[in-house]
């Protein structure tokens, strides 16, 4: 067994209360959602104090964890029973290990920032109530997602989770784009959850039960088969959180969000709930090799293609979300790898959270200095109007690219190496990966905040106030010396997750610090490249045709066009001849009958002449009939 | 005691009122028709009754007795009104209550 | 002997009903407000009955048996086991609800609202009746006296098809009454030839019938069960008589009266015909995922919303029935709390839709739009439940969905993968029902759509919060259920499938 749950022990003391993690926000949110609009003016503030009371106890709480034993780490908190029907009994409790306390701190600590950053951005608004009343409904959710101790517990914080990325994406209803992109969320989330859904119900069949403590334990003694099935469960539904091919289509679209959703949400937590899930089931995917290569596979394919979507988006917020999925599958595949790559898959995880939130607060920011312009083809030249968005956004770039020392140089230097290590092809994947990432960031960055002006004439940037600029220093100070931190201060990441998540190491072919030399060579020809491209060349103002691969990455290598072909179109066709079917086939069918009985009865009452004499014959006829019938047959 | 004789007379006073109904058109014939066919049949029941040497039969017949005052009783206001309102009592006259 | 509470409860509705039609003309206010109370003071003792029965704790309470028909051995006998009492509470506590929201219907048209409440009040009793029966023939009485106030309350208080709809649905429910009618008397004839003619449920469980008669007998009651409940292919009348009929009887017609055909299904198919079950179950299984997916993805091509939330109900009503024939503790337990979810969940989806359609008139989705601008609460509401209705984790639907779901797989794991597929569509019909009414640039049309008024908000309020505690606490009342549950699994002589791995389940 690799997670070692036998050391769990109930928690006492100051970890008795970690329901409050959840419980604050949860309250947060009903309050705003409920309260009615006479919290209208304090719903700004309320919303952000409640996840910062969050962050507060759950620092509280790390410092406690790290001052215990390694082994004595983990704590549990059972809650209450849920139900118990025949064999099957689930009981609401909450288990809080080295995983999940580093996950608490990035929600709490990541999404207070970006509390804080929203009340600066959603100032304008009339509808703040509810949005800060989702924000809070959502960070309660995915700290349910990352505390629950069974599967079933974790599944409602997954659904939750996903309802508020729904409310989240169409927050602005009244749009259409809005409406339509939340919804595609949803059900694409759905497929997602009929995986998990199947897992879970598997977990149940084979091992009577999904609480963590049972299940893991008891993985080695389930069947290959069984276990390589609910693996792939589990993948399909981390696929659809964490916009995983094939189920990738929904991110780009959720950009219709407002920008410090897309920070929270879709960049910095839920959208790596996917990876927690996996690197979760561990002991499930260590007797599950053929499950294993499946996450090493769809992490590879999705890297290089959010990567290459990244590429061509000229929407500052689709070029980002392309790289999400990107730095996601670089996860995933981390995750695949197994004991070897998980610790550096969370690692990756929380440097991303940084640095991609730190990215997205800054698109945010010159969103807000432009108008809501999204098109970086009309941006240019801001690093002078917006200084401080422009040095923190910098920072982002050069953790995002992996420039020693900042964080993503760290945590993806890690998962390269652990890629080669597993396989040649992973790791050059990764690798091309890598220069890609560079190429388009760069892109990014030189798009808008280098060359001329290409602004509307309406434009007229500046920088965003105060409230706004200090989450971006906050992330910016993090995505320069998170990596480092994390992996050095106090024994670093990797010893505080190896009781969770063991430790392994693939010796490589060639030394370490050369292939880090490798993957450096690698960025800074992706920075050349994109530098020839966009910074020594003019920016045209309305984007080129492109060849035909620019073509392919605009239209998200048509992932949308095959969902419409082989799902959307069938379905409505489906839809429509079942309508058909119904009316005129099912239904004709009933109504066919009733038609046949009225017409036969419109032929029958003529025999009805209203004639009393005619009656009278025919009951007489009758008799008769009747009293010769029982003469023959003699009834005794 | 034979009961043949009044049986044949039961089967008789039945005949014509069975014929009565049926060529009858006036309304209050067919009426008297009917009455004679369910005093036709009391003959019957009572022959029986005391051919088998119980009363089942002479009960059922007052039971017949009594539910020909009732349908008397409707059935002649029933006659009478039609009469008042249509100035007539034929029965051919009144075909027009089906559908 | 103790208090009589299933025919205090059966009497008090019905003695309502009586009272409310005897109130002179013009005082339709206090007509309404007395069927109200009866509802209220019904539902009260309900409850009171409810946390009765769970302090007392015995497998089967409230008995009362009296003779009614001797030569045939018909009793007035009633008694409540874990299922019957949460349908008959369940009954109960919805009624009052409905009532409040049948406050305006009768008045577009004219009508009197005396007989409307009378008739709604009257329906309760029947219901009560029927899940509180203990006797084959007074079951069958009330299960077909039923149609009569409901054929009424959706002939004269419905749409513009109102007739063409009654009709239907009485025609449909006579067919299977007729055949359910013949299996009764066979059954009947089975205990004559037993020894003593009887129709109480306990001597007719405790009878040894041959298969082939079982098969016969079964497939009469399913026949009826399946249209009332109802099951593809038996359900087309469902879909019209909802459009119909005012939304709150609509809502009570697919909340409430139809679960006597699934409570039909588990109460006394499955421990009378237990050979039978077995037998058939599979067929069961198979038309209860076509009814899965089928009633979902009709539910996506409609255009008339009430008509899609009928065909969410045939979606649904094909759970609750996988569920019953899946032959497994979590998967009955599962689909008698499903029952009651799905009461919650779809009465109040209904009422919410009707709301909306009262304040525009159109009952096309394609006539609405935006609307969650104006009416923050209602469109809220509407998602709140249909959010119910797609089973969202979390709230009440999602518990008795998953376990009907997990259920199932322990024993048809084809069946239940391809039901799970009817949670993604789930998800699919709810959103485009939102989004098609709710979101959206506003329109001309919905430009001043009132907000929800606050009798409509008293009338949604108990129903979210009896959803968001089942989903948070359900155990209480999954236990009543599954105490009732367990003795009919035991009859049919199923027991759950073990874990593969032993030991796991500590």
């Amino acid at each position: 067994m690799l997670t070692q749950l036998e050391s769990v022990q109930p928690a006492e003391g100051v970890f008795a209360a970690s329901w409050l993690l959840i419980l604050l926000p949860l309250v947060g949110a009903a309050v705003l959602l409920l309260g009615g609009r006479r919290l209208d003016r304090i719903a700004p503030v309320l919303g952000t104090v409640m996840p910062a009371l969050s962050f507060g106890y759950a620092l509280v709480l790390f410092a406690a964890m790290a001052g215990r034993g390694a082994d004595e780490r983990a704590v549990s908190v059972s809650l209450w029973d849920w139900f118990a029907v025949g064999q099957y009994e689930v009981s609401v409790g909450l288990l809080l290990d080295q995983l999940s306390m580093a996950f608490v701190l990035l929600i709490t600590g990541v999404g207070s920032v970006i509390h804080l950053y929203s009340i600066g951005y959603m100032a304008d608004d009339d509808r703040q109530r509810r949005f800060f009343g989702y924000l809070n409904l959502f960070v309660a959710a995915m700290l349910l997602l990352v505390l629950a101790d069974d599967f079933l517990i974790l599944y409602i914080g997954w659904e939750g989770v996903g309802l508020a990325s729904y409310l989240l994406i169409g927050f602005w209803q009244h749009k259409n784009s809005a409406a339509v992109a939340a919804k595609k969320a949803f059900v694409v989330n759905r497929v997602g959850d009929a995986g998990m859904s199947l897992a879970i119900m598997s977990m149940f069949v084979v091992f009577g039960t999904t609480a963590f403590a049972a299940v893991f334990p008891a993985a080695a003694e389930a069947s290959e088969g069984w276990l390589v099935a609910i693996g792939l469960f589990l993948l399909l539904g981390a696929c659809g959180k964490s916009a995983q091919f094939p189920l990738q289509s929904w991110l780009l679209d959720a950009m219709e969000g407002p920008t410090p959703v897309s920070a929270l949400i879709h960049a910095a937590t839920m959208v790596t709930a996917g990876v927690y899930l996996i690197v979760r089931a561990a002991d499930i995917y260590a007797g599950a090799p053929a499950a294993r290569t499946a996450v090493v596979i769809v992490g590879t394919i999705t890297l290089l293609m959010g990567a290459i979507i990244g590429t061509a988006k000229d929407d500052i917020k689709k070029a980002l979300a392309g790289s999400t999925m990107s730095q996601i599958g670089y996860m995933m595949l981390a995750a695949g790898i197994g004991p070897a790559g998980y610790a550096f898959a969370i690692f990756h995880l929380l440097t991303h959270g940084f640095f991609k939130a730190n990215l997205f607060l800054g698109a945010g920011s010159v969103m807000h200095g432009m108008n809501d312009e999204v098109d970086m083809r009309r941006y240019g030249a801001l690093r002078a109007a917006m200084p401080v968005t422009f040095i923190t956004f910098a920072a982002g770039y050069l953790a995002i690219i992996g420039v020693p020392p900042f964080a993503g140089f760290f945590s993806k230097d890690r998962i390269i190496e652990a890629a080669f290590g597993e396989h040649f092809v992973y790791g050059l994947a990764a690798l091309i990966g890598a220069g890609i990432t560079a190429f388009y960031m760069t892109r990014v960055l030189l798009m808008t905040f280098f060359g001329e002006k290409r602004w509307r004439e309406d434009a007229h940037p500046h920088e965003s106030p105060q409230v706004m600029t200090v989450p971006l220093w906050i992330l910016g100070a993090l995505s320069v010396v998170g990596g480092f931190a994390l992996l050095y201060l106090g024994g670093g990441i990797v010893d505080w997750l190896e009781p969770v998540t063991g430790e392994e190491h693939h010796e490589l072919a060639i030394p370490a610090a050369a292939l880090t030399a490798i993957i450096i060579a690698v960025v800074a020809a992706g920075i050349a490249t994109g530098w020839l491209i966009f910074g020594r060349q003019r920016v045209p103002a309305t984007a080129p045709a492109g060849s035909f691969v620019t073509v392919a990455a605009r239209k998200d290598l048509y992932g949308d066009a095959v969902n419409e072909a082989v799902f959307m179109r069938p379905g409505q066709y489906l839809t429509r001849s079942l309508v058909y079917v119904e009316n005129k086939g099912l239904d004709g069918a009933v109504g066919g009958t009733a038609a046949g009985f009225g017409g036969l009865s419109a032929r029958m009452r003529r025999i009805q002449t209203g004639f009393v004499r005619s009656y009278a014959l025919s009951m007489l006829a009758g008799a008769a009939a009747v009293v010769v019938a029982m003469l023959l047959v003699r009834l005794p | 005691m034979s009961p043949t004789a009044y049986l044949v007379l039961a089967s008789l006073l039945f005949a014509i009122g069975g014929v009565g109904v049926l060529v009858r058109r006036n309304a209050l014939i067919a009426f008297m028709s009917i009455e004679l066919m369910l005093n036709a049949c009391n003959l019957a029941f009572v022959t029986f009754a005391r051919m088998h040497g119980n009363i089942d039969g002479q009960i059922i017949a007052f039971f017949v007795m009594v539910i020909a005052a009732a349908e008397v009783v409707v059935g002649l206001a029933i006659i009478v009104m039609i009469f008042r309102t249509r100035r007539s009592a034929s029965v051919d006259d009144e075909s027009l209550l089906k559908l | 002997m103790s208090f009589p509470w299933l025919t205090t409860l059966i009497v008090l509705p019905a003695l309502g009903a009586v009272l409310t039609a005897l109130v002179p003309a013009g005082m339709e206010l206090v007509a309404k407000r007395l069927a109200l109370g009866a509802g209220l003071v019904t539902a009260a003792l309900a409850i009171v009955a409810g946390i009765d029965f769970v302090v007392v704790g015995d497998p089967v309470q409230f008995t009362e048996q009296y003779t009614w028909i001797e030569s045939f051995g018909v009793h007035w006998a009633l008694g409540a086991d874990g299922i019957r009492i949460t349908m008959v509470v369940l009954t109960a506590v919805i009624t009052p609800v409905v009532l409040l929201a049948m406050w305006r219907e009768a008045e577009p048209e004219g009508r009197s609202p005396k007989p409307f409440f009378a008739m709604l009040l009257l329906l309760e009793a029947m219901v009560i009746g029927a899940f509180a029966a203990q006797d084959l023939l007074l079951f069958y009485v009330l299960f077909e006296a039923m149609l009569i106030p409901m054929y009424f309350l959706i002939g004269m208080y419905g749409g513009p098809k109102r007739q063409y709809a009654a009709v239907k649905f009485l025609l449909y429910n006579l067919l299977g009454g007729l055949i359910m009618l013949a299996a009764v008397i066979g059954i009947y004839v089975e205990s004559v030839q037993a020894g003593e003619g009887t129709f109480l449920l306990s001597d007719l469980i405790a009878l040894d019938i041959a298969t082939d008669t079982q098969r016969w007998l079964f497939l009469g009651f399913m026949f009826a069960f399946a249209i009332k409940a109802p099951l593809w292919p038996f359900h087309t009348w469902l879909p019209d008589a909802a459009a119909e009929a005012t939304p709150s009887n609509a809502a009570y017609l697919s909340g409430i009266v139809d679960k006597v055909g699934t409570f039909g299904m588990i109460a006394l198919c499955l421990p009378l015909f237990p050979a039978a079950v077995q037998e058939f179950a599979p067929a069961i299984v198979v038309l209860a995922v076509i009814s899965i997916l089928y009633g979902a993805l009709l539910a996506i091509g409609q255009t008339d919303i009430k008509r899609l939330i009928a065909y969410t109900s045939i979606s649904h009503f094909g759970f609750i029935v996988l569920g019953i024939f899946a032959l497994t503790s979590q998967a009955g337990t599962g689909a008698t709390l499903y029952m009651v979810n799905h009461a919650l969940a779809t009465v109040a989806l209904f009422l919410v839709a009707g709301f909306m359609i009262s304040r525009r008139g159109s009952r096309l989705w394609s006539d609405y739009g935006g609307v969650q601008k104006p009416a923050p609460v209602l469109s809220g509401s509407l998602l709140f439940f249909g959010l119910a209705g797609l089973a969202l984790p979390g709230l009440a639907t999602f518990v008795s969905e998953f376990m009907v779901l997990v259920g199932t797989f322990s024993r048809y794991r084809v069946a239940a993968v391809f039901a799970t597929v009817g949670i993604i569509l789930a998800a699919l019909y709810i959103l485009l029902l939102y989004q098609r009414t709710m979101t959206g640039p506003v329109r001309a049309e919905t430009q001043a759509f009132p907000d929800l008024r606050r009798r409509e908000r008293i009338i949604v309020a108990p129903l979210a919060a009896a959803i968001i505690a089942i989903g948070f606490f359900p155990k209480p009342l999954i236990d009543v259920i599954d105490d009732g549950v367990q003795p009919i699994l035991t009859e049919v002589g199923e027991s759950d499938p073990t874990p593969l791995v032993e030991g796991g389940s500590e």
